[in-house]
Formats: structure tokens, sequence, C-alpha cells
């Protein structure tokens, strides 16, 4: 019966879930220990099976509505469930390029020592377990103070842009790698930017409360 | 890959020159539970009383074209056996009402003149009414009649008398369209239950309930098998534009 | 405006009224003849009543056994001949409702049940009697069961029909042939009510009289045998009755209780057995 079917549901999610994780983690890394077998493993490897799991769990996702017509929590849950296939797809492309962007860097001497980025990484990484983890156990605490280490993560970024910036413009033989590292960092933020997506829906889905785009503050009634 | 267990093929039924089926050819899979739908009057009901021949207790009614049980023409069994063989609930509980419990569960023995001894009977009644969720309830009540059972046990009674003869295939009238909805939910759960050990046929108006508890299902309109498939794909993707609109409510 | 509505109000009082007591009034010969009777008779009846011999006339004393006996014999046997013909008759009748056959049977037993008592009485005596030659308990039973059948059969018929469908249908679904359906589950299912018909017919034809003036014909002694002329309570009432002897009417009087009791009792033991053994469908 429907409830069955979706906890099934819910345990493809984690699986999809800990391989972007997976694809994030080993993208940063084969960066740091300059390892490519482990960014075409996640180019080549990962991505492939992350794509076929979104096309599978959208099917699921419309035959639990086609023959169950779920209501109130499971309707909003399936439809959050929805979102977050998505959002999850996306930060699995911005591993790839993260992969990419390593692939490039790591074929070349360092800029300079890698810090921020891994910093970075982890929080991103930990922002989605966290995410993911605010969905299943449909605790909005969580989700609510992942929406605050955002704040973080987009500092950090700005930080390491300035100091590359610093970098370039002392010497512009290091242009072309800085701007690969920016890329990183940059994808790494949207990452982390993807995870609270996902909170802001978790919070939807328990409470039946929008929160996206200010959405309260601009509706105080509702 | 599916087994058929019940075919019909190309078949047709006349009430009087009326024609109401119109050529129906159709797989019932093994184990596997196939809801048949569509709009009052669209000739599901008929369809399924001919797979065990009880058309034949309508005076005017008659059909055209074979229908197999394994690979075996129905029309040309001696039809007691063949009801035997495929078991019929049907919309109204309908127990036997000088009867109690016991005998209503082995009344497809008894009333055939099959005797058995009384251990393998009992062990029969209570089988059946295991396997009809109804046990607990009435397991200290087999010796009274069962008229004063809610409509829900009473369908589940009736449920078990058609499991007590061991039957290939269970065909379903409508089972749940006389009760309240939390017996019909009794009754949904006990048909997800018990496809694991018998093919179910099952007539239904209720769309929804099609689609929660079939693994096939058939859309019949006006007499023609309009469409046939799994139940996901009936539900998802449909083919036929007919079926597509039955679905969405624009008739029926 | 108000005095109209109380005009109306007024006429339904009226009207009501006039119901209730034209009710009460239909009541009022039920009630009249069993006072009369009762009051006359109930003293008579004792165990020596039941149990002898009428006294030649003359003598004080005396009882109905033969009558008792009689009208146990002619109603016994009538039953015998009518119940198993009308029952079968009868479901015949409410499996087939449109047939030649059955639109016949049909006519033919509602005009049976309006030929006078004392026709058929003949008809037996013309049967019966003369063939053999002799007035007998059977000849009487013979004019008795003619009677009792198209009670039985409409009552049967009636009682089937009011059977509903799902029954046959749910019999049929587990593979029962027709026969076995109708034997097993629609008369069970009928029983009460087919056992009230045959009461009532029995209560009707308990105190029938004039058939049996020229079938039973009556008898002073006990007579066992039933090929031989037997006395009956409804033939010892008319005979004793019309005598001038006042001893032999005070005899009427008990047996008139006695029969009174017998017919009365079985159609209200038909009525309770419908009530209480109600099958629910």
């Amino acid at each position: 019966m429907l409830a069955e079917k979706l906890i099934a549901l819910r345990e493809r999610l984690i699986e999809m879930s800990s391989l972007v994780e997976a694809m994030i983690e080993k993208s940063v890394r084969g960066l740091e220990t300059k390892n490519n077998e482990m960014l075409l493993e996640v180019m080549e490897k990962h991505e492939p099976l992350v794509n076929n799991l979104e096309i599978e769990l959208d099917e699921q996702c419309i035959n639990l509505i086609a023959l169950y017509q779920p209501k109130a929590k499971d309707a909003r849950q399936i439809l959050i469930v929805s979102k977050m296939i998505g959002e999850l797809e996306r930060i699995g492309d911005h591993a790839v390029n993260i992969a990419q962007a390593a692939q490039f860097l790591i074929a070349r001497p360092e800029v300079k020592p890698l810090v921020d980025i891994p910093r970075m990484a982890l929080l991103a990484i930990e922002m989605l377990r966290n995410s993911i983890n605010a969905f299943i156990q449909e605790d909005i605490d969580l989700a609510q103070s992942i929406l605050l280490k955002d704040d973080e993560v987009d500092r950090l970024r700005d930080y390491v842009m300035r100091d590359l910036i610093a970098y370039m413009s002392a010497d512009p033989s290091t242009i072309e790698r800085g701007v690969e590292l920016i890329r990183v960092a940059a994808n790494l933020e949207r990452a982390a930017d993807l995870s609270t997506n996902i909170c802001e829906a978790v919070i939807y889905m328990v409470q039946g409360r929008v929160v996206k785009h200010h959405y309260e503050e601009r509706h105080p009634n509702k | 890959m599916e087994s058929t267990i019940l075919k019909s093929e190309n078949l047709c039924a006349f009430y009087g020159d009326q024609e109401v089926l119109k050529g129906i050819t159709l797989d019932i899979y093994e184990k596997r539970l196939t809801a048949i739908m569509g709009p009052s009057g669209c000739g599901k009901s008929t369809f399924i009383r001919c797979l065990n021949r009880m058309h034949e207790m309508i005076p005017g009614a008659r059909v055209v074209n074979k229908v197999y049980l394994k690979g075996e023409d129905i029309f040309a069994m001696e039809p007691t056996l063949l009801r035997r063989r495929i078991g019929m609930v049907f919309q109204r509980p309908n127990p036997f009402p000088t009867m109690t419990i016991y005998d209503n569960v082995i009344a497809g023995y008894k009333l055939n003149g099959l005797h058995l001894k009384k251990t393998e009977f009992d062990r029969i009644v209570e089988e059946s009414l295991r396997k009809a969720a109804l046990w607990q309830e009435v397991k200290d009540l087999l010796y009274k009649k069962g008229t004063f059972l809610s409509g829900g046990q009473q369908q589940r009674l009736c449920i078990a008398r058609a499991l007590a003869m061991n039957p290939e295939v269970l065909l379903l009238d409508e089972p749940t369209s006389a009760l309240d909805p939390k017996a019909s939910a009794s009754i949904e759960a006990l048909m997800e239950e018990l496809k694991k050990s018998v093919t179910i046929c099952l007539v239904t108006h209720n769309i929804a309930q099609a689609s929660r508890v079939s693994d096939y299902t058939a859309f019949i309109y006006l007499g023609e098998l309009v469409e046939f498939n799994t139940t996901e794909k009936i539900f998802t993707v449909p083919k036929d534009k007919r079926t597509e609109e039955y679905l969405v409510g624009k008739f029926g | 405006m108000k005095e109209h509505i109380v005009w109306r109000q007024t006429k339904n009082r009226i009207f009501q009224g006039l119901v209730y007591v034209l009710s009460f009034a239909a009541l009022i010969p039920l009630f009249w003849i069993l006072y009369q009777v009762f009051y006359l008779g109930l003293r008579f009846i004792n165990w020596d009543f039941l149990t002898h011999l009428p006294k030649p006339t003359g003598e004080l004393g005396g009882g109905i056994s033969n009558a008792v006996v009689g009208t146990i014999m002619l109603v016994g046997m009538a039953f015998v001949m009518a119940v198993p013909l009308g029952v079968t008759t009868g479901i015949y009748l409410s499996q087939n409702r449109h047939s030649r056959l059955s639109n016949m049977t049909r006519l033919a037993m509602d005009v049976l049940q309006g030929v006078p008592a004392v026709v058929i009485g003949i008809v037996a005596y013309v049967w019966v009697v003369k063939t053999f030659n002799q007035f007998s308990a059977f000849s009487g039973s013979v004019a008795l069961a003619i009677m009792m059948l198209p009670i039985v059969v409409r009552g049967t018929e009636e009682v089937v029909k009011a059977i509903p469908d799902y029954l046959y249908e749910a019999s049929g679904a587990l593979g029962v042939p027709f026969y076995r359906t109708i034997l097993k589950v629609i008369i069970p299912a009928g029983l009460p009510g087919i056992i009230s018909g045959v009461l009532l017919a029995v209560s009707r034809i308990a105190g029938e009289t004039a058939p049996l003036l020229f079938t039973a014909f009556g008898n002073r002694f006990m007579e066992w045998n039933p090929l031989k002329a037997v006395n009956s309570l409804p033939l010892l009432i008319f005979n004793n009755a019309m005598s001038p002897y006042e001893d032999l009417q005070q005899i009427a009087w008990g047996a008139s209780v006695v029969l009174i009791i017998l017919v009365l009792g079985s159609n209200i033991l038909a009525r309770l057995i419908v009530k209480k053994w109600k099958v629910q469908f």
C-alpha cells in the first residue's frame, strides 16, 4: 500500500543523495591528492548512475500520484521528493564541473596550498547530508540551522575569490589556474545553495509553511 | 513472464437480441489481480459472469466463442465442476441465512453432497476463515447463524466460502460497492494478501480502487475492450483517448 | 383564517374517531362468538368429555372422543394428500412465472378456491363413495384435501417468490445444481412461510361440515378404520345442535369450544411461527 511505497521511495532517495555526496567528496579529494582516477570515476561512473536514478525516481513519483491519489502530508512529501530529485541531480552536475576543473588543475603546479576550498567542500557535504537527514527525520530545527550555515559558505567563497584575485593580479601566469579554482569554489557554493533549497522544501513538507523567497515576510497573514 | 490462467477469445454475449459484449479477447494472468473497470452498463459484470458461466442463470442470455481455463474450453466442462474451480463473490454479501457460520464456509461441500470427515471440515473452515481475515472475530461464534455479522464481515464470510473450495481463480463482482469505507478498506487489504495465493479478477466501478490494488487493468466501454495493460501504464500513460477521458472523469 | 383551521382539525379528529370505532366494531363479532361459545361450552369440558364416547340418547354424560379421533384422521389424511402436492406445485409456480402450464395452474387454483365446499363434497361423493360403495374417512379427506390445495399452493408460491435472487446466485456460484439449490437452500429459507401456509390451510378445513355430510357421513361409535364412516367435530355439532335433547345440545357446545380452539390455535400458531422463526435476508 501507499505507506510501504513511500518508504521505498525515501530509501532510493537516500541512495541518490549518498551517491551525490560521494561525488562532491571525491571530486575535491581528487583535486587535493591529484588523483585522476578518482576524478574520472566521478565523471564516468557516478554521473550516469545519478542520471538514471533521477529518471527512475521521477517515474515512481508519478506512479504514486496516479495510483494512490495521496493526500495532505503524503502529497506534499511526494512533491518535495520530486523537487529533491532535481536538486540532487544538479548538485551532481556541479560535482562533475568541479571534477573537470580539477582535471585541469592537477596537471599543473599549485597556485597556493588548498585550505579554504576543502573547508567549503566539507561544509557543503555536511549541509547536504543534514538536509537529507532533516527530510528523513522531519526535523525542522535541523533544517533551519542548515539555512543559516549557508552564510558561512557564501563568505568563504567571497574570501577565496578575493584571495585568488590578489594572486592573479600579482602574477598573470596564474590567471588560468586561478580562474579554474574560482570555478571550483563557485560550484561548491551553488551545491550548498541547492542544499538550502532542500531544507526549505522539508520545512514546507512538515509544516505546510512556505519559507522560500521570504514569503512569510511579504505575506504576514498567511 | 506472466502465465495466462484464464483467457477469453473474441467473446460475444447477447441478452436476447441485444449485443452486450462485442468480441472481448483478454488474458487473465496467474496469481495476479486483474481489475476490469468501466462505466455502468458497459458490460463488465456480464463479462465476469461469462467466465464461470453464471450468465446461464439469466434467461435469454447466450454467448458466442470461447473461454479457456488453463487451456480447457469452459463451455465443454460440466458447469458445476467449472464453478468449483472458479469461485465468485458478489456485490451484495449473501451468506445463507439458514446456516451457521461454520456451515456457510463449507456450504460448497455440503450443498453438493461432498462428504469429508469432521476434522477435515474443521481444518477447511479454520483455514478459509484465516485467509479471509475473519477467524479471530468469529472463532467462538462458529455455530451461530451468520446474519448478525456486519456487512464487511459478511462479505469476508462469502470470500471464505469461495476460498474453501480451493478455486484456481476468484472472481469478485464489485465486492465493496455495498460496504462502508472502513469495510471496503479491509476487503482491499484482504485482496492484496489473497492475490499471492489465488488469481483474482475484480470488477469495479471505483477507479481509485482499481488503481490501488490491481496489477493489471482492463477498460471496457460499450461492450468493447478498449485497453488492457499493467495498472501503472494505464493510469500514467493510457494509450486510448477513451481511457484517458474515463480516468479524468469526462464520463461514467 | 383561524376558524378554517379549527374546522379542518375537527374534521380530522372526527375522521380518526370514525376509523377507530369502525375497526373496533369489526372485532365485535369475533369476540362475541368466542364469548358465547366459551360461556356456553367451557363448563362441559373435562377429561371424560374428551375421552368417552357419546352415550345413547337419553342417557346423561358421554363425550366426543370419536369425533376428536375422526377429525384428527380426516385432517391428517388430507394433510398427507394435499401438502406434498401443494408445496411442490407452489415451488414449480414460483420458478416458472410465465409458462403456459403455470398460468393455467394458477387460474385453476384460483377457481378451485372459489368452488363451494358442499359442491366439492358432492364431487367426492361421486368419485369415492359411489366407487367403493361406502362412506369413509378417506373420501372426506379427499374433499378436504381438494379444499386445502389452493391455499397451500398459493401460499408456497408467494413465500418462495419472495426469496431473493441472490441466494440462487450464491448457490449457483458454488457449483450447486438447481434441484439441490431448491431442496437445500430455498426450501429451508422459505420453511417458516410454507409451514404457516399449511397451518392456515389446516385451520380452514378443520371446521368444514358440508363436504363431510356425504363423505365421512358420521358415526355414533369409535371407528379407527379410515375406509369406514367416521364421526368428526363439525358433524357432531351439526347433528347435536339440531336435536331436541338438551344434553346433546350441551355436548354440541362443548364440541364447539374444542373445534374453535383447534382452528384458532393453528391460526395463531401459524402467525407465531412466521414471527419467531423469521429468516433474515
